[in-house]
């Protein structure tokens, strides 16, 4: 059982705010820790490593206590054992990709691990290469793997995928379930992006202004106000094209450009650079493979 | 006239202890300065600057005064371990610590300021100690900035004069280095021996300064 009590004054874009939150989950679950940017989100995973101090808190993982702050216990981050994965990346850039993995060891013993990881991950090649000359994809890899050799009682992954691009997002994602499942693993991840805490985690938790808002399985938490049969999105309009009666809108929803055409009546407010929604009502959408990368 | 090597000795032989002692002090300290959150470092870290700005000949004076033997610093080195700080190599070696400190200590402290914070707290979060994360990631990180203290301090070290003399005077064998013998040939009117000096004083310099920004260039495009 992992128990995490954490309570901590944050500054936000919207001024401080006090971060309160009460959770716990079984162990050998994937969890996610779902909310906007800037809600607190990684101050709590940097708590629950020892990166940051909390005002007060308690957090229990499986039978040890690492931080209970009546009793005055407090571990330092090096005694506490965490598989921290970071946003940017935090390689070694002195150490080369193997070096990089070795480091995590506790134990020479486990130098087996390394081989049977680089495997798994799919990064023999580069066993030695230097970071500097990866791809950020091929970065996180390693990152994950160094975090899994350190045998951590618990994965904090905060948002590790989210300055890559959508086909190595992907591939690791498939990665992160791999590891998931092949050594059942407790895995905490901090992500804003829906389609990857969905995808990936048994059990979410929504943190919304400084506080636990709800919790269950994706399925529950989403299905009601984020995931709907109906086609809405929002956009952002680039362009408008007047041709003969109608006018022709640029759109861009998320990374992909659109073009829909609109009459005189429903163009009257908007102009270039406006957020616009786009909706369909009853209509079949086809569903084709996606086979580029 | 027979040429007298002792002084260049001297200065190389005061030029390596100084800088060994400076690196072993300095890590520590500029890795404290880097890293606190204490107040009162800014005065500790102001400290340390001060040879930059004081004459020589004022830190020489008052080490003069601390550790002459009729101080109570002095006067216990002297009666308890029997080592006479003034006028011997072991007070040269004291001035010269203090006086190089900034060299040592500012560029290696820059080095611990421009890395990025992962550095550390990757190392932590997989197990590592403060100690161990500061020898096996902080330090080969910084390397350039290590060099850059030890060239430094070395030359600093060689070329030092006024702190010497206060503290040092001008004994053959003890405490004449090469910059002190400069000026007292250069008093008893012989051109030569002082040109012999400052020759290889000129030399030895130039040669270390490019040697290591060569070096550096080389360092700085690995990473």
């Amino acid at each position: 059982m992992i128990r995490i009590h954490l309570k901590k004054q944050i500054l936000t874009s919207d001024g401080p705010l006090l971060l309160d939150v009460h959770f716990e989950f079984a162990g050998g679950t994937f969890v996610s820790l779902f909310g906007e940017s800037g809600s607190g989100k990684t101050t709590i995973l940097r708590m629950i490593a020892g990166l940051t101090e909390p005002l007060e808190g308690f957090i229990q993982v499986e039978d040890e206590i690492w931080l209970d702050s009546f009793k005055k216990i407090n571990l330092p981050p090096h005694k506490r054992k965490v598989g921290f994965v970071f946003q940017d990346y935090s390689l070694f850039p002195h150490m080369t990709v193997w070096e990089n993995l070795e480091f995590a060891l506790s134990s020479p013993r486990d130098r087996g691990m390394i081989e049977e990881l680089l495997d798994i991950m799919h990064l023999q090649e580069l066993e030695q290469r230097k970071p500097e000359s990866l791809s950020g994809g091929q970065r996180q890899r390693v990152a994950l793997a160094r975090a899994v050799l350190r045998r951590p009682k618990i994965f904090l992954l905060d948002e590790p995928l989210a300055a890559l691009d959508t086909s190595s997002r992907l591939k690791l994602q498939d990665e992160i379930l791999k590891i998931y499942e092949r050594f059942g693993t407790t895995i905490l991840l901090v992500s804003h992006d829906l389609s990857e805490v969905f995808k990936l985690s048994r059990q979410v938790f929504v943190l919304e202004r400084g506080k636990i808002s709800k919790s269950g399985k994706p399925a529950e938490i989403f299905a009601h106000d984020h995931i709907s049969g109906k086609f809405k999105f929002v956009g952002q309009v680039l362009e408008i094209f007047k041709e003969g009666v109608v006018n022709i809108l640029t759109i861009q929803i998320g990374n992909n450009l659109t073009k829909v055409v609109a009459t005189d009546e429903e163009i009257r407010d908007i102009k270039v650079g406006d957020k616009i929604i786009v909706a369909a009502k009853a209509f079949n959408p086809l569903i084709l493979k996606y086979e580029g990368s | 006239m027979g040429l007298d090597f002792q002084p260049l000795v001297l200065s190389f032989k005061l030029a390596c202890v100084t800088t060994i002692i400076l690196l072993l002090i300095g890590i520590p300290l500029a890795y404290w300065l880097s890293f606190s959150q204490r107040r009162y470092k800014y005065i500790l870290e102001t400290l340390v600057s001060m040879p930059l700005v004081l004459p020589p000949t004022v830190l020489g004076f008052y080490l003069l005064i601390l550790l002459g033997p009729r101080s109570f610093l002095g006067g216990i080195l002297e009666s308890w371990f029997d080592v006479r700080m003034v006028f011997s190599f072991a007070g040269l070696v004291v001035g010269s610590v203090i006086f190089s400190l900034p060299f040592m200590v500012n560029p290696i402290k820059a080095g611990f300021q421009s890395l990025p914070v992962y550095l550390t707290e990757a190392a932590l979060t997989l197990g590592k100690s403060r100690q161990e994360t500061l020898l096996k990631v902080l330090l080969p990180n910084i390397k350039p900035s290590l060099w850059t203290g030890i060239v430094m301090s070395f030359a600093h070290t060689l070329g030092e004069f006024g702190v010497v003399l206060m503290i040092g005077g001008n004994i053959p064998g003890q405490t004449r280095v090469a910059s002190i013998a400069i000026y007292s040939e250069v008093e008893a009117l012989n051109y030569s021996a002082a040109n012999f000096y400052s020759l290889i004083l000129v030399a030895v310099s130039f040669s270390i300064l490019l040697t290591f920004y060569l070096l550096n260039k080389r360092t700085l495009k690995v990473f």
